[in-house]
This record gives structure tokens, C-alpha cells and sequence, in this order.
């Protein structure tokens, strides 16, 4: 009975051990075997002029990404714009100026927010933003616009993103310690006073780390901007635009990809890319947020 | 008034309405979804497969989304509480407080975390055409339990870092090896890993990415786990997508029942975390 006990422990060990060893290693398995796949188009066309050149004629063999990589790029940066001047506003209001009850009452939107999937997100930006832009704001600006547009893109991942900043921001400005604060009240500045010189201010590594998260969260969005950004190969130009980013690139063509090979290596590649981005990104401000987390509670 | 008090009121009253505006905006995805799905979503939605024509505003339901959907998300489920139970307990339970190797798993499920779906669909896909393994229930399974496994780390991983030290030392002081001690401390923190499931299931129900190279799509309700699953995401994505304007509609209305399904869970997650997570804001 004993030796049983002692055996079931020994070996609920080495499984649990071996588990995490897993999950550490599956982060480096996706790495290789994307990188593996990509490896074709990247010795056939060199890195560099598969990331700078903008032709893009699979079938006769031409893979440029820079189209979807300025698109990806200028739809996560519109996203941001919007995205976070409210979020550092809403956030700064509820970590300063809100009752515990207005917190409590906000926090199921955020919940709410961040679970809606993406598809439902796609679904209201044609519903919603799509015309809007089409019949409202475009003809100010352009004769005509579908309005499955860049600008669409970036509303609809800038209220993605929302959650995610503003979850990320109320944390970070939680870490400041009550003491600076109180002490810039004390010496008869006005809130926004002490929000503007103590809290923006010591908080600035976080909001960055906020920013680079929610971005890298953009970069990788796939089936609502697949929605909304009109998919047509070019160089994107202006707001009005249709655009192309690479997940939606990635998820439009897994269907013909298999007939051709250096199609797929090429798709790999475009997945490869935004696995390492987003993995830099994330590591970057991961890792700042836990020296922003030590610093202040250790 | 002074300067500094003006300018006070003035950006109080821009935050209280920035916050208003997010709030709004969910309100508004709601209404709109609503709205437009409301006056298609039937009785024979839920309960019906697509019948001939379907796809051109006949017949039917979307019966097999929802089951293709449920299945995938309980299979991945049933994956991920193998996974992550056990290495939330080893780096919370066996580990020293301060140990790297802990630090070092928690820091690659905050990577795995941030992987876009797409990549992880583009990932399985390339598995499963290394093993010769076609789109499938098999395929969607692996890869979303990929996707909410990271989800369900962590958040397990916050109930069981806030979970006291007494408990396990009183255990442990009484005989009992750190196995048993797990098997307690499991049943001691079920709503938090009740919270965890429901949040790491809302994300697996939604993700349309993941599965959309993975379990492929059928009008049936899958008998094996080798078959092809339709999943409700694809469903609104491919009725969306056609040009009949019935088909259209039904996708509004496959919509609504995807959000009632999300706000759901979301709620039920938020019953069973109220007392035991710290409030994020």
C-alpha cells in the first residue's frame, strides 16, 4: 500500500514535469514547423525581396508581401489611434475618479467586450461601420468608396483591442503606489493634475507595454478585418482604401494552397511572420509588465 | 474658476464620456445584431440541419453548426483541463515559491496566449498534412484545445498562486503525498477552474481561424472523429458571405445565437469568479 502511494506520487511527478516541458516546447514546435514550410520560397526568393517587393502574381510565381505587411501594419496603427486615447481616458477615470460601484458596474462591458468573438465583431462592421463609411464619411473626403475600407479595419480592431488596453492600463496604474499620488493631492494639485504629472508619467512603461500588446492582439485578428477590408491586392494609399492584411490573406487562400507548393510555402511564410512579430512584441511587453509588477510589490 | 480647475472639468467630463462611448459601443454591436437577427432566427434554426437548397434561402437550420461547435469545444476542453490542471498544480504546488523554471512556464503560456488563431490554424493545418490527417472533428479539436489551453493556464494559474498556503501544509503535515494533496486542493478551487473553463469555452465556441483549415465544414452532423465538422463561426462567415439575400439573413440570425451562447457563459463566469478572483479593475 505504501510503495503504491509512493509510486503514484513518483509518477504523477514525472507526467506533470514532462506536461510543462511540453508546453514550453510546443511555443519552439509551431516555430520550426512554420519556419520549415517557409523555407522553400525563402531560398528560392531571398528574404528581402519577398518583404519589399509588391508583386503579387502566385500563379506566375511572384510573392511579394509588402502590400499585406503595410496593410496589416497602417490597420493595427488606425486600430491604435482610436483605440487608445479612450482607453487611457476611460481607464484613468475609473482608477481615479470612479466609486467602486461605477468600476463594479463598468468591469461586465469589458468582460462582455473581450468575449465577443470575432466573427460577431465582422458581422456589426458590415453592418454597421461598412455603410456608415461608405454613405457618411467617405463622400466628404473621395467620390467614391465601398467602404469595406482601411478605415474599417481599423474601427472594428480598435473596439477589439479596447478590452484588452484598458484591462492592461486600470493594472498598471493599480502598480503606482497610493503614496505618490496622494502626495502631488496633498501639495493642492487638481487630479487631472496629479494624472498628467505623477500617474501618466510613472506609468509610462506600462502604457507602453499595453500599447505593444493590443497591437501585436491587432497584427493577428483574422476573420473580422477578413470582413471588412475589402481584400483586394494593392499598395493600401489612403483611409478609404480597400486593404488586404496578411491573416486575412492567410485565411482566404488555405483552400487553393494545396496544389501549388510554393503557394503554401509562401502562406507558411506569411503565418511564420506574424507568429515571430507577435512573439517579439508580446515577450517585450510581458516582460515589462512583470518588472512593472516587481517593482512596486516586492 | 482657475485654469487648473477648468481644465479639470474638462477632461473629467471627456474620460466620463470616453468611458460612456465603450459602454455605448457594446450596447450598439448588441442592438445591431439583434436587430438584424432577430426577425430571421426561427425555431427551425436551432433544431433543423440545412435541408437541399440551404444555401440558396431554403430550408433548414444551422443544427449542425451548433453541434459541430459543441462537440469541438467539449473535446479541446477535455484536452486542455488534462493539460493545464496538472501543470498549473506541479508549477503552483511542487515547485519551490521562487523557482525559474515556474517563472519560465508562465512566461511561454503568456506567448502562447498572445498567437494569433491563424496561426495556430496555419500551424495544425501543416500538422495535419505532415501526418496525412484530413480537415476534421480531430483536427478542430487539437487546435482549439491549442488555442484554450494558454487561456485556461492562466487563469487557473491566478486562483491557484491567491489559494493559502495552510491547506497544502496541513496536508502534507498529516501524510498525505503531494498527489493527494493536488486531488484536494482541485476540489478546493472548482469555482475558479469553473471560471476558467466557461471563459477558455466562450473563446473556443467563437474562433473561426483556428478551425477554419482544421475541421472543414459539412452539412452534417459528424459521426466520427474523422469526419469534417461545421462549426457556428464558419457558419456566419460562409452565410454572410453569398449573395441570396435569405442566406444573408439567416447569418444575422446565426449571430444572435452565437452572442446569446457568449453572454451566457460570459455571465455564468462572472457568478462563479465573483468571490474568488481579484477584480481587475
Amino acid at each position: 500500500m505504501k510503495q503504491i502511494r509512493a509510486i503514484k506520487e513518483r509518477t504523477a511527478r514525472y507526467v506533470m514535469l514532462g506536461l510543462a516541458i511540453f508546453a514550453l516546447v510546443l511555443l519552439v514546435v509551431i516555430g520550426i514547423s512554420l519556419l520549415i514550410k517557409a523555407l522553400p520560397i525563402i531560398r528560392e526568393k531571398g528574404m528581402i525581396t519577398l518583404l519589399t517587393s509588391s508583386d503579387w502574381r502566385p500563379l506566375k510565381n511572384e510573392f511579394g508581401f509588402l502590400p499585406f505587411i503595410l496593410s496589416t501594419l497602417y490597420v493595427s496603427l488606425i486600430a491604435i489611434a482610436i483605440a487608445l486615447p479612450l482607453s487611457l481616458l476611460a481607464s484613468v477615470y475609473l482608477n481615479t475618479y470612479a466609486s467602486g460601484k461605477v468600476r463594479k458596474m463598468f468591469q461586465p462591458f469589458i468582460d462582455v467586450l473581450s468575449g465577443i468573438p470575432s466573427v460577431i465583431y465582422g458581422v456589426w462592421g458590415t453592418l454597421a461601420i461598412v455603410p456608415l463609411i461608405a454613405n457618411h464619411i467617405a463622400p466628404h473626403f473621395i467620390e467614391f468608396s465601398s467602404g469595406y475600407s482601411m478605415l474599417a479595419g481599423g474601427v472594428v480592431l480598435a473596439v477589439m483591442i479596447l478590452p484588452l488596453l484598458i484591462s492592461i492600463l486600470v493594472e498598471v496604474f493599480q502598480s503606482i503606489p497610493r503614496e505618490m499620488t496622494d502626495a502631488s493631492l496633498q501639495l493642492g494639485a487638481t487630479k487631472w493634475q496629479t494624472v498628467k504629472q505623477v500617474l501618466l508619467r510613472k506609468s509610462f512603461p506600462g502604457i507602453m507595454a499595453a500599447v505593444v500588446l493590443s497591437v501585436s492582439r491587432a497584427f493577428g485578428e483574422t476573420i473580422a478585418v477578413l470582413m471588412v477590408c475589402g481584400n483586394i491586392t494593392q499598395m493600401p494609399s489612403g483611409l478609404f482604401d480597400a486593404c488586404y492584411p496578411l491573416p486575412a490573406l492567410i485565411a482566404n487562400n488555405y483552400g487553393e494552397m494545396m496544389s501549388m507548393p510554393s503557394y503554401e510555402s509562401a502562406l507558411m511564410l506569411a503565418a511564420f511572420l506574424l507568429f515571430i512579430i507577435v512573439l517579439v512584441f508580446n515577450a517585450l511587453s510581458r516582460l515589462t509588465l512583470v518588472q512593472i509588477e516587481r517593482r512596486y510589490h516586492l | 474658476m482657475k485654469l487648473k480647475n477648468i481644465e479639470e472639468t474638462f477632461f473629467k467630463a471627456l474620460m466620463i464620456a470616453s468611458t460612456l462611448a465603450i459602454a455605448g459601443v457594446l450596447l450598439m454591436i448588441i442592438g445591431t445584431i439583434v436587430y438584424k437577427g432577430l426577425p430571421s432566427l426561427t425555431w427551425d434554426m436551432v433544431t433543423k440541419l440545412p435541408g437541399g437548397g440551404f444555401y440558396l434561402g431554403k430550408e433548414g437550420g444551422v443544427l449542425n453548426a451548433i453541434v459541430g461547435s459543441i462537440y469541438i469545444v467539449a473535446g479541446s476542453l477535455v484536452l486542455s483541463l488534462f493539460m493545464s490542471i496538472p501543470v498549473v498544480m506541479y508549477i503552483n504546488f511542487y515547485l519551490p515559491k521562487k523557482s525559474w523554471f515556474a517563472s519560465v512556464v508562465r512566461f511561454s503560456f503568456d506567448i502562447l496566449f498572445g498567437i494569433p488563431s491563424i496561426v495556430y490554424g496555419a500551424f495544425g493545418f501543416a500538422l495535419m498534412v505532415y501526418l496525412g490527417v484530413r480537415a476534421s472533428l480531430m483536427g478542430g479539436i487539437i487546435t482549439i484545445a491549442m488555442l484554450i489551453t494558454p487561456i485556461m493556464m492562466r487563469s487557473l494559474d491566478e486562483v491557484a498562486r491567491l489559494q493559502s498556503r495552510d491547506l497544502p501544509d496541513a496536508l502534507l503535515s498529516l501524510g498525505a503525498t503531494k498527489l493527494e494533496m493536488i486531488r484536494v486542493i482541485t476540489r478546493q478551487i472548482m469555482p475558479g477552474l469553473m471560471t476558467a473553463v466557461l471563459l477558455a469555452v466562450g473563446r473556443g465556441i467563437g474562433d473561426a481561424a483556428t478551425v477554419l483549415f482544421t475541421a472543414g465544414f459539412t452539412d452534417n452532423i459528424p459521426q466520427s472523429l474523422n469526419q469534417p465538422v461545421a462549426t457556428l463561426p464558419l457558419a456566419i462567415f460562409f452565410q454572410l458571405g453569398s449573395p441570396v439575400e435569405e442566406v444573408q439573413n439567416r447569418a444575422y440570425a446565426s449571430a444572435v445565437i452565437l452572442t446569446v451562447i457568449i453572454l451566457l457563459l460570459s455571465f455564468s463566469a462572472r457568478f462563479f469568479s465573483s468571490r474568488y478572483s481579484k477584480s481587475k479593475i
